[in-house]
């Protein structure tokens, strides 16, 4: 093949969301001589993110202070919280966790936020190239250092050979890349592997959350009401719980997160989403109502000790890229700022990236994390010792003596106990019909000429071994249905509906064999989030 | 010779509308914008006749609100030379635009102006042809094809009855159609150039151009969605169905 085209910056920065924007923001307003290049992977800034959203504003009061006056997208300041414990007939109130007390924080659309965020940094003259994603690592000769990344191509047809529009992605060099994907970013993913940078750190864990966002007759929601649940319908022995953000303009957030340490291959996370919906405490307040939006993204929730090492040589993963989540408040927006702009701060003064991982875990944040690193795998033995554990965990403010392991997700799904999976549920009215119906409202694109995405290494895994000791738990645990079994003349077969497809990566984290990897599809593809 | 191609700022074409629940508008809050498509495959029209040495320039033109810029620099990035926005936060109706744009091609005097066939938002498909039409001069709409030679712009349109010829003299309007192109992708370093292209920005005030009387709109409303399938086993079942339904 030949050269590709090349372009030189001081600092690259792959992926415009709160992680990267904060930390290309801090760099300009250090250096505002430097040259900082952005790519995303989304059309628009903001167009592939989907979050909550209750934000702590602490890191973006200290970033962009004009923000409270200035920021248009939707922002409702927190009013009252309230966590209940459901079962399948009613609920029961449940203290405040700390961590859950928003007094002081805000209900975003974290969207709408990035999107904005993007604004201010292009007009302090950051270079921002939406519609690119990152598609390889590029390493000097002695594959020890990161020089860049490669662009992925545009207009390849479905066997990869180029189209008549072909475009070859070019390669984007920099002094020092920080990687800023997201959770479970599939670069960050290679690093990881080829620095080893996990090799002190115990395997991460993930959550899938999925999220609608619905338009709702008049007086029904008090703006600002925030709801967490947790029990119904999930089993016990499965971690996760819900989110109920009452915004504006009658409009109201609802989520649910699903641990994905889940054992049981049959479980269907977009089905107990929308059991859930239909509790009859919850029902009610969206019968009626219209869904605007919808989409699912998943979460990290390893905490401290699943920390990889975030500097390497050229390069930093920073925000969820790395896990910077607090899972017990469900919060990483401030989180991911605090990693970025420790991030630039530490590039400008060190002019170098060794010495930033010491550097976070000495942060504030880096203590917010160490505090509440036994919370989350407390629940690895069900929700009631997970909560009594919580409960010591916060009145000694995390200074047990011990460090609770966490597991890789993958390997806790347990086989079929010789029962085929129950496909029967029980009878649902609200809307989405089904993932399809689902996916409609995240307005997900892909040209449908181009090769697929989702790499499945070995396929006749999925009909033999997978099948029988799984029952192909793609199939159940993709949010947007990409995956099926299909039998046709061929015989049986997988078949990956690639066009689906809203980049939640839970299928990367949670197939039993690893088998499946996500790569990033032509630039510009994917969901088109409207105010996630 | 100047070729002056026409881009509207609209709702991307892969959003879900969302009407407003009063009814007064589409919900644009966060939506993903974009050049309208058939604008786009008129600009790569214009590039691909200016690469081809029938054009030395291509200046791309918006009226919209200041946001607008975007849509113009991606027009920038493909490769337009210059552009011009006129700035209005107030939706034009097209005899409005046509207007406009008549001010703008006395200014500059193109040799040929391209849209395209209609913009995907209100699906007018007027401008084109009430711009013909204030200049006095000949429209070739729906192209699927052009060429040019010397002071002719020969055109294939495509019409219900299938695809017509025409040759019309220039300068002239023309409008795309879907098949005339597929526009090309955009370049990093070409949207890094585009940054400093010229763009001159012209308050619509300032253009000094009569509104027509406006056209009110009284109400939007979703269409009404729509039922779901019903998947039938035999042909007798489906007999059935279509008696109910009282098809049959
Ligand atoms: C359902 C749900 C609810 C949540 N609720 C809350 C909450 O209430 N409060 C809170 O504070 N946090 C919440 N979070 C967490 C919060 O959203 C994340 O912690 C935060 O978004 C992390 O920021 P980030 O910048 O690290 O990553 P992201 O926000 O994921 O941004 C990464 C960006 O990189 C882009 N990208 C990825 N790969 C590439 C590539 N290869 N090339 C180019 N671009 C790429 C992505 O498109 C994305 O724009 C929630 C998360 C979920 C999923
Ligand atoms: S294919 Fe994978 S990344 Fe895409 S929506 Fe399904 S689970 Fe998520």
């Amino acid at each position: 093949m030949s050269e590709r085209e090349q372009m030189q910056f001081q600092t690259l920065i792959v992926g415009a969301g709160p992680a990267g924007l904060a930390c290309a923001i801090r760099l300009k307003q250090l250096d505002p001589e430097q040259e900082i290049c952005v790519i995303e992977k989304a059309a628009v800034p903001g167009g592939h993110t989907l979050s909550g959203a209750v934000i702590e504003p602490g890191p973006l009061d200290a970033l962009l202070p004009h923000w409270r006056e200035q920021y248009p997208g939707i922002c409702v300041p927190a009013q009252r919280d309230e966590f209940r414990l459901l079962n399948a007939r009613g609920s029961r109130k449940l203290p405040l966790p700390p961590g859950m007390k928003n007094h002081g924080n805000f209900i975003v659309s974290l969207g709408n936020l990035v999107a904005w965020m993007a604004e201010q940094a292009e007009a302090l003259g950051v270079e921002l190239f939406p519609g690119f994603p990152g598609s390889e690592v590029l390493f000097d000769e002695s594959g020890q250092r990161v020089t860049g990344v490669r662009i992925g191509d545009m207009g390849l047809n479905a066997d990869g050979s180029p189209g008549p529009n072909y475009t070859e992605g070019m390669d984007l060099l920099a002094e020092t890349t920080i990687f800023a994907e997201g959770c479970r970013g599939h670069l960050g993913k290679q690093l990881i592997r080829h620095f080893r940078l996990d090799a002190d750190s115990q395997p991460q864990t993930y959550g899938i959350g999925m999220k609608e966002l619905w338009q709702l007759p008049e007086q029904r929601l008090e703006a600002g009401h925030i709801l967490h649940t947790i029990g119904w319908p999930l089993p016990g022995d499965t971690y996760g719980g819900s989110f109920v953000y009452a915004l504006d303009d009658n409009r109201l957030a609802i989520g649910f997160v699903v641990g994905l340490d889940y054992a049981d291959p049959c479980l269907e996370p977009f089905e107990l989403f929308q059991q859930f919906k239909h509790h009859p405490e919850i029902r009610p307040l969206l019968e009626g109502g219209e869904i605007l939006s919808t989409g699912a993204r998943a979460l990290v929730e390893g905490g401290w000790q699943s920390l990889p090492r975030m500097d390497m040589p050229g390069a930093l993963l920073i925000g969820d890229d790395a896990g910077t989540l607090n899972v017990p408040k469900i919060k990483g927006t401030h989180m991911a700022m605090q990693s970025g702009m420790l991030a630039a701060e530490h590039l400008h003064e060190q002019q170098q990236t060794t010495g930033y991982h010491q550097r976070f875990l000495a942060s504030a944040a880096g203590k917010e994390l160490h505090r509440v690193r036994n919370i989350r795998p407390g629940f690895h033995k069900g929700l009631w010792p997970g909560m009594a554990n919580a409960a010591l965990e916060t009145l000694l403010g995390g200074r047990t003596p011990w460090t609770l392991h966490n597991h890789a997700d993958h390997e806790q799904l347990h086989p079929l106990a010789g029962q085929p999976c129950n496909t029967q549920h029980p009878a649902r009215s609200l809307p989405p019909r089904d993932r399809l119906a689902s996916v409609y409202f995240a307005a997900t694109e892909h040209e449908e000429s181009q090769p697929v995405h989702l790499k499945v290494a070995d396929t006749e895994l999925c009909i033999n071994q997978c099948r029988e000791q799984y029952a192909n738990p793609c199939t159940r645990f993709c949010p947007a249905g990409v995956y099926e079994m299909v039998e046709d003349e061929q015989g049986l077969r997988l078949q990956i509906n690639a066009a689906n497809c809203v980049h939640c990566k839970t299928c990367d984290i949670k197939d039993p064999y690893q088998n499946i990897h996500w790569t990033a599809p032509e630039g510009g593809s994917g969901p088109n989030y409207q105010n996630l | 010779m100047k070729i002056l191609v026409a881009l509207k700022r609209v709702v991307d074409y892969n959003v879900r509308i969302q009407v407003k629940p009063d009814g007064s508008g589409v919900a644009v809050e966060g939506a993903k914008m974009s050049i309208n498509p058939f604008d786009e495959i008129a600009l790569e029209e214009a590039l691909r006749l200016k690469e081809a040495d029938k054009a030395e320039e291509v200046i791309v033109v918006s009226i919209g609100p200041e946001a607008a810029q975007q849509q113009l620099r991606t027009g920038l990035a493909m490769g337009a030379d210059r552009a011009i926005l006129v700035q209005s936060d107030e939706a034009v109706s097209p005899l409005h635009a046509a207007r406009i744009l008549h001010t703008l091609v006395q200014a500059e005097q193109p040799g040929l102006v391209l849209l395209g066939k209609q913009a995907i938002d209100d699906d007018s498909n007027q401008t084109g042809q009430m711009l013909a039409a204030l200049w006095g001069r000949p429209q070739a709409t729906f192209a699927s094809k052009v060429a040019l030679e010397g002071e002719t712009a020969t055109v294939t349109r495509e019409v219900d009855a299938g695809l017509e010829t025409i040759a019309v003299d220039l300068p002239a309007v023309i409008t795309s159609d879907l098949r005339l192109n597929e526009p090309r992708f955009v370049k990093l370093p070409d949207i890094m150039k585009a940054k400093r292209k010229p763009l001159d920005i012209r308050p619509l005030e300032e253009l000094g151009v009569t509104p027509p009387p406006a056209c009110q709109i009284v109400r939007w409303r979703a269409p009404e969605p729509r039922q779901a399938g019903h998947k039938v086993e035999t042909v007798d079942e489906l007999l059935t169905a279509l008696k109910e339904r009282g098809v049959l």
